[in-house]
């Protein structure tokens, strides 16, 4: 005798209570804490910031503990904890170029003013598994640099040449596509932010695909650069701009060939990454990505490269969007499934009619 | 639930949302952008459709949240309990005594009244996507009732199958102007569309965008003269009320081709069955 499927809420409770059991683990294994994560996974916390728009790393660190190292689903808690958030104001924009630098690296010159910093980076370690690691002992201490202070710019060298596109200053307020809905065609401000919080696989691919030839992008990096900026905020009672706290950004600023259209002479032309933390690979994937959305402004051929379509780009680009709609398939579809069971016996009859 | 606004969003956000309806309703079946928040259950878990609940919800209303039809699938639960939490307002399972109803993939059976709220929860909610993935195209074609790439696809389904293969999302048009799409709900469903007392809204998360089908507004399904629309079911009664006009759910009751049918909605089964109904594998004659 069929009896209907029911209990749908204590299966989810129970679910809940499960999952809860198995995020914790082995009881006999020490807990992790937050501040452990934040410390010790600082990057998987760094991702989660940018991605999450929201630069909190004990939230961040909380999240990845939450949900159990899977880094989209730490992103997800921090994108619908965000949208909670009151907006109080709008700080004025970060000053990247007064940045304390812990890492700054040009590929364009052997020796610029500032040097190259190479700071905390993979880049040369050779990816041997280090087996002393598991077995938890103490770092030595690394030797200690006098901070680095302000540096000039590398794409201000070119500039000063008028070797570079020109990049005017503007005060125009950019949209804010967490309050607004996407516009398109975007503007690069749009594209930029959509960019930053869009997912670091998604947008490293795209990047590699425009290396690869499909809508080449011809970047070098000029200049990356990860620190601290200060962030600051207009009170309005005070007049005068307030320093509320620092945030650690990376940025990235690609020198493309350019070999002039109509109405330019051959120049550079450059492309912009800028991310919450340290998160190179994500901020020079943004600036190939954005240099190769600028194809028409610049006067350049549409390949057909997947890259080089805005609407493509910015509507698959973010990994919340993309993981619900792309798990959602696993949600209940019975009633759809049987009009399409129902659909293919009723033209399996045509065609067995009509053979 | 403590440092949340009633129904979850802030004010601020449901004075939007609101908005994008009110305009909705003012433009039957045209899609408003609306700024979509972040929600905390997933894109496609029905973000849209909870959004416009959580807009439309007041302390009176009493709420009914079914997924293909039924209260206990386990995302309607989910749904529910979020909304009982989050806004303490009244529940229930019976269509009748519902205010607001959130549904996913089904219209009630039971005849909707003036006094209700119809929020459908949308995937995709251009029906054109398919036949052009660009957005700024689509809304072009839309605000030119540019339609021949619709009609072109409906006939290629006749040409090569004899019928319109769309069993589901089937298209419509609302009162003579915009081609809508009807969420997922079978094409069995389409007719109740069409001059309902009730308030339809349909929300869209991920997509941001909400359209509306104003009270007793004519909604038309994509037909041909020669090839007119039906909307069609299993060709059987419900095994346990009997009703033989229900929409049904096909249930496999074994491994040996075993199979039974159901009302896919599960407040019209119990309600027939409570008035006396009995279908062919019914408890009662089990017994007997």
């Amino acid at each position: 005798m069929y009896v209907a499927v029911k209990g749908g809420e204590r299966a989810i409770d129970n679910a809940h209570a499960f999952l809860a059991e198995e995020r914790r683990g082995d009881p006999a294994v020490p807990e992790l804490s937050v501040a452990q994560i934040r410390q010790q996974m600082a990057l998987a916390v760094n991702r989660v910031m940018a991605e999450g728009s929201l630069y909190d790393p004990d939230l961040a660190a909380l999240a990845i503990k939450q949900a159990r190292g899977d880094l989209i689903e730490a992103i997800f808690l921090i994108r619908a904890y965000r949208t909670t958030l009151p907006r109080f104001g709008a700080s004025n924009p970060i000053d990247t170029g007064r940045m304390a630098a812990v890492r700054r690296v040009s590929a364009t010159y052997k020796d610029l003013p500032g040097g190259q910093v190479l700071g905390p980076t993979f880049d040369y370690t050779h990816r041997l598994i280090d087996f002393a690691l598991a077995a938890e002992g103490l770092t030595p201490p690394a030797p200690e640099a006098a901070p680095l202070g302000p540096v000039p710019r590398v794409t201000g060298f070119l500039d000063r040449e008028g070797l570079i596109e020109a990049e005017p200053a503007s005060d125009t307020t950019p949209p804010d596509l967490t309050r607004e809905p996407m516009e398109l065609p975007a503007n690069r401000a749009l594209r930029l932010q959509a960019l930053t919080r869009g997912d670091e696989g998604f947008i490293l691919s795209l990047a590699y695909s425009s290396q690869r030839g499909y809508g080449r992008t011809h970047p070098f990096v000029g200049e990356l650069r990860i620190g601290e900026v200060a962030v600051e905020v207009d009170i309005p009672e005070l007049g005068f701009a307030v320093e509320i706290g620092e945030i650690t950004v990376t940025e990235c600023e690609t020198v493309n060939q350019f070999h002039g259209s109509k109405t330019q002479p051959p120049q550079f032309t450059r492309g912009y990454g800028l991310v919450f933390g340290q998160t190179e690979r994500k901020a020079i994937s943004m600036s190939l990505v954005d240099r190769a959305l600028r194809w028409e402004e610049l006067g350049e051929d549409n390949t057909g490269a997947p890259v080089q379509d805005p609407e493509f780009v910015l509507m698959h680009a973010d990994n919340i969007q993309a993981t619900g709609f792309l798990e959602h398939i696993k949600l209940p579809h019975y009633v759809d499934f049987q009009s399409e069971l129902e659909l293919v016996r009723a033209l399996r009859v045509n065609s067995e009619a009509s053979e | 639930m403590s440092g949340f606004n009633f129904a979850y969003l802030d004010e601020q956000t449901k004075r939007m949302i609101r908005r994008a309806i009110l305009k909705g309703v003012a433009v039957p079946g045209y899609q408003v952008p609306f700024a979509s928040r972040e929600m905390p259950m997933p894109y496609g878990w029905g973000t849209g459709g909870v959004q416009v609940t959580a807009a439309c919800l007041t302390p009176d209303d009493t709420l009914k949240v079914i997924d293909q039809g039924a209260d206990d699938t386990t995302n309607a639960v989910s749904i529910r309990k979020f909304f009982q939490r989050t806004a303490g307002v009244a529940v229930t399972e019976r269509t009748a005594e519902a205010t607001i109803i959130q549904t996913r993939h089904r219209i009630p059976e039971a005849a909707l009244t003036a006094d209700q709220i119809l929020v459908y929860q949308v995937p995709i909610p251009e029906p054109l996507r398919f036949l052009e993935p660009r957005e700024t195209e689509t809304r072009r074609m839309h605000a030119l009732q540019d339609y021949g790439l619709m009609h072109v696809k409906l006939y290629e389904d006749i040409a090569r199958n004899g019928a319109i293969a769309t069993a589901y999302a089937y298209p419509v048009k609302v009162e003579g102007r915009y081609v809508m799409d009807p969420s997922p709900i079978p094409k069995f469903d389409n007719p109740k569309l069409s001059n309902s007392p009730a308030l339809q809204l349909f929300g869209a998360g991920r997509e941001q965008r909400i359209y509306a089908v104003p009270p007793f507004t004519q909604v038309v399904s994509l037909d041909f003269d020669d090839y007119p629309f039906e909307a069609s079911k299993a060709p059987h009664a419900c095994d346990l009320c009997g009703d033989p006009g229900s929409y049904l759910d096909e249930v496999i009751t074994d491994d040996q081709g075993g199979r039974m049918f159901v009302c896919s909605d599960t407040d019209h089964c119990a309600t027939r069955q409570a008035a006396g109904h009995r279908g062919r594998l019914s408890p009662m004659e089990a017994a007997q």
